[in-house]
């Protein structure tokens, strides 16, 4: 870094730290589908099925999320229903 | 019984021929008997960065197809005593290589062989799923780049899922991380990730960092391993991260930025 480099604004985060910042939450993203059970795609869409004999819902209302946490596995569903 | 260790990284150019023959070398240097396998069927380069594409008549599809035996097919190294290599084919057959025969030639090697080292092609596919398939130890090159970063994590996925290892339910594959093309500088600037953010990001143990340096192209320009340019920091840094592969302590070396003087300084050359 020379002296002509020292003027220039010093605010912004540095590239690096960017980077570093997107990896963070993609490989996280891409690590948690890579956990998922091959059969999960087929039972939340079977899943979806079952609601939508009741209720009429959009597929992106219905979130179904497998979590591990140690030796536990947590099925998560989340379904927003539409308003009367 | 041989140590099969793959050298894979999923995204290309990132050093892995480079590193599988600095480490084959290294390893053959502390007297084990090694081979180094190209698994890169159709584009062979392992021969040009050893040095030795005019002495290939068989290839490793030669062996498996049973076209040649594998004494036939391998290539002893001039400089190095107890160090083979096998190149690749460099036919256009994508299904040339299968888990049967690649497996056969593993297992006549393991009879020889203390240590195998099976330079993976880039990407996901066939050639470097068979690379990893029967590994032992794995060494995982990455650039502190973000594609680099995010395909040595989908890589770790697989090791960590189709590798025999994996299947058998076996203990699991042994991953290092082997950083390479690092520039002390960018990274005091905020300009590169650091060791640390790689290594934190994907969370296997360090076994080298590789600097950035002119002798890695000159060592590849003469079809010299650059791990025998003793006077090169990257050659040095090869011979720690051989060390550290055999359980030796080594502490890291040119992870910092050399100083400059004064002048250079406030020019900001």
């Amino acid at each position: 870094m020379g002296i002509f480099d020292y003027f220039k604004s010093k605010s912004q985060p540095s590239s690096a730290s960017v980077a570093k910042d997107r990896l963070q939450i993609i490989v996280a993203h891409e690590r948690s589908k890579r956990q998922q059970p091959d059969y999960l795609p087929q039972m939340q869409q079977e899943i979806i099925d079952v609601i939508r004999k009741y209720v009429q819902v959009d597929s992106k209302d219905v979130q179904i999320q497998l979590e591990n946490i140690e030796d536990c596995s947590v099925l998560e569903l989340n379904v927003t229903l539409p308003d009367q | 019984m041989a140590k099969i260790i793959v050298v894979t990284s999923g995204k290309g150019g990132v050093g892995k021929t480079t590193s599988s023959a600095a480490l084959g070398t290294g390893i053959a240097l502390k007297g084990h008997k090694t081979v180094i396998i190209d698994f890169d069927v159709g584009l062979r380069n392992l021969d040009l960065i050893m040095g030795c594409e005019r002495r290939v008549v068989y290839d490793f599809v030669n062996v498996i197809n049973k076209e040649a035996t594998l004494n036939q097919a391998l290539i002893k190294d001039k400089r190095t005593d107890g160090l083979y290599i096998l190149p690749a084919s460099q036919t256009r057959d994508k299904d040339a290589l299968t888990l049967e025969g690649v497996d056969a030639v593993l297992k006549e090697l393991a009879e020889e062989f203390d240590y195998i080292i099976c330079d993976s092609p880039a990407g996901i596919e066939r050639g470097a799923q068979m690379a990893l398939y029967f590994a032992d130890v794995a060494v995982v090159v990455t650039n502190p780049e973000v594609s680099s970063v995010r395909d040595s994590d989908r890589i770790l996925g697989i090791l960590q899922s189709k590798s025999r290892r994996a299947e058998r339910g076996d203990a699991p594959i042994e991953e290092h991380l082997l950083i390479t093309r690092y520039h002390p500088e960018r990274v005091s600037a905020g300009e590169m990730l650091s060791v640390e953010d790689v290594e934190e990001i994907l969370a296997i143990p360090l076994i080298g960092v590789i600097p950035e340096s002119e002798s890695v192209l000159k060592a590849s320009n003469q079809g010299t391993p650059v791990i025998l340019e003793t006077e090169s920091e990257a050659g040095l840094a090869y011979t720690d991260a051989v060390d550290r592969l055999m359980g030796e302590e080594r502490p890291m070396r040119f992870l910092d930025v050399q100083r400059k003087g004064f002048f250079k300084r406030l020019l900001g050359g």
